[in-house]
């Protein structure tokens, strides 16, 4: 027996445990509640049809197609951008940058860069993309505003990914006789990719479902047609659903309701994707 | 070289002092004058002037934290991977300083390879890449010869019989003394001249301990060797000479034999004896 009198409280234990339980099951049954209800609301609407016509006027005629071309374009030169951008960059700052007052810097400006509001990157966009290298409303000047978006993510990502990977291996590497490159691209890398494939793709997916940068940096809400290159105008899928619900015709919600069910689906894809290739680097990795 | 400073603190302690230059099969391989090591203001080598022999084991023992460690990385020059570390002094290797400028580290530790104290095998990679993985990593053209310098290298490194029939199989699944034999078959696959070993085997147990022991009589006829070890009866049974370091210093090196039963500094003599350390 301890020399507290009292005896330890059986009834806090088991209320902790019940309230940490509620914390957890709380956020998801919610979300479940979302999805069923969207769902219930698209039942009628999802169809093959849907997701293969352009919009109309009329609610029930109304697809999502360019909305879909339209995000796949825009993550795909996101992705393109920021990935090789923000690797480059958790190398360098992990692998060459001596710790010093430079690498200080950039560090304290990514923390601050990763917490900007994504409205002020559609303005950085719009001002650099669009108008200063007159890239017009474009595609290209969309995915590069979003790359800018993400990049503080997928450069802390990398650099936590890199940082798992032991110093002695690379030790190890420079001792037979290689150069830092070398042992990076050899070593360093193949064992840093599930991270920084997760961080990736976790990047990738804020940008697919982001509209407020877009909207600010002129993508258009009525598209009837698809692009057919970086330079066309385009809409993407959040913007699609928002110009939807906010119309009155009962119809369009229930349009822009198909419109989420198909933005989630997407987004699982993606990230399914992203898991099959992490757990097959990780059983590389052994 | 140029002609010794007069402040010199000591000469080269090189253990050979009255054996007939006639006679002397071997060359010195390495020559230090003077290597003082700091991490950051940390100074942990003080003036370490030492010379060591060619296709000889020389051991190096001393207590934990007497800078063993520290200079035989500074050999490699693995020692400035580490932030804000710094060398000062001469490190000649056949005469050359492998601190001039015209050096590229890179292609020192080709001729210098390096065996660590914990067994680090890549883990992405077979027993047989992980072998290859110096040449693989280089882009050496001679990684075409692939099978013949696998079985060679593991080979030389005691291994081959184990693993043989396994080749495909991840260098972590070994046994940690396999992986550590691993680790030397990798290190020797590249063909170096000089092997440096910091401790290679305080992580194993002692049959593993004593397959590396047997491996260093055999590899010493082809390689020069630099073995650090906190353990007396290892550097006994394994080396030629002996470097005792203390506090960063080198307190004396000798014929192995010499040091163990006739040391010349009371310090040695106490540290072997176990007064201290």
């Amino acid at each position: 027996m301890s020399n507290d009198s009292r005896p330890p409280s059986r009834f806090a234990e088991v209320l902790l445990r019940v309230l940490c339980l509620g914390a957890a099951v709380l956020p998801v049954l919610l979300l479940l509640a979302l999805i069923v209800d969207v769902a219930q609301q698209a039942s009628g609407r999802l169809s093959w049809e849907f997701v293969t016509s352009y919009p109309s006027r009329h609610a029930e005629k109304a697809g999502i197609l360019p909305g879909i071309a339209g995000s796949l374009w825009l993550i795909t030169i996101t992705a393109g951008a920021a990935l090789p951008l923000g690797v480059g960059a958790a190398l360098y700052l992990e692998e060459y940058a001596k710790r010093g007052r430079l690498a200080n810097l950039i560090e304290v400006n990514l923390a601050n860069l990763a917490g900007v509001p994504s409205i002020i990157y559609g303005l950085l966009g719009l001002e650099l993309f669009v108008r200063f290298m007159g890239m017009g409303r474009s595609l290209l000047a969309g995915g590069l505003a979003m790359a800018l978006l993400v990049l503080p993510v997928v450069i802390m990502s990398s650099r936590e990914a890199l940082r798992t990977v032991p110093t002695q291996l690379r030790e190890a590497g420079m001792a037979l006789g290689s150069t830092r490159w070398q042992v990076t691209r050899q070593i360093v890398l193949p064992m840093a990719m599930p991270g920084i494939l997760t961080g990736a793709i976790l990047a990738i997916a804020r940008a697919i479902g982001e509209a407020a940068p877009l909207i600010l940096l002129g993508a258009l809400t009525y598209v009837d047609f698809l692009p057919d290159g970086v330079n066309s105008p385009f809409t993407v899928l959040p913007i699609q659903i928002f110009n939807w619900v906010s119309r009155p015709q009962p119809g369009f919600v229930i349009a822009a309701a198909a419109g989420i069910i198909v933005l989630l689906v997407t987004l699982l894809f993606l990230s399914g994707i992203a898991i099959y290739l992490r757990n097959r680097f990780e059983q590389q990795r052994g | 070289m140029m002609q010794q400073p007069t402040t010199h603190a000591r000469p080269y302690r090189t253990a050979e002092p009255d054996r007939d230059m006639a006679t002397e099969t071997n060359g010195i391989k390495f020559r230090t004058k003077d290597v003082k090591a700091w991490y950051g203001d940390n100074q942990v080598l003080h003036d370490v002037c030492m010379g060591i022999e060619e296709k000889e084991v020389t051991a190096i023992i001393g207590p934990s934290g007497c800078g063993k460690s520290t200079f035989i990385r500074c050999l490699n020059r693995m020692h400035e991977m580490i932030t804000n570390a710094r060398v000062t002094g001469a490190i000649e290797l056949e005469g050359q300083d492998i601190y001039d400028p015209a050096i590229d580290p890179v292609l020192l530790r080709r001729r210098v390879g390096m065996v660590f104290q914990k067994p680090n095998p890549f883990p992405t990679m077979s027993i047989r890449d992980n072998v290859l993985a110096g040449l693989t990593l280089t882009r050496s053209k001679k990684r075409d010869q692939g099978d013949a310098i696998v079985e060679k290298a593991l080979k030389q490194a005691a291994l081959w019989d184990e693993v043989r029939d396994k080749l495909d199989a991840r260098g972590l699944s070994l046994s940690g003394g396999q992986q550590q034999r691993l680790c030397i078959a990798r290190a020797l696959a590249v063909e170096p001249e000089v092997l440096l070993m910091d401790e290679p085997c305080s992580a194993l147990d002692p049959i593993a301990t004593a397959r590396i022991e047997d491996l260093l009589h055999d590899l010493r006829d082809r390689y020069t060797i630099v073995i650090v070890t906190h353990n007396m009866q290892q550097a006994a049974r394994v080396s030629q000479k002996t470097a005792f370091f203390l506090q960063g210093e080198l307190v004396e090196v000798d014929e192995t034999n010499t040091l163990f039963t006739s040391p010349q500094d009371k310090r040695t003599e106490d540290y072997i004896t176990g007064k201290f350390g």
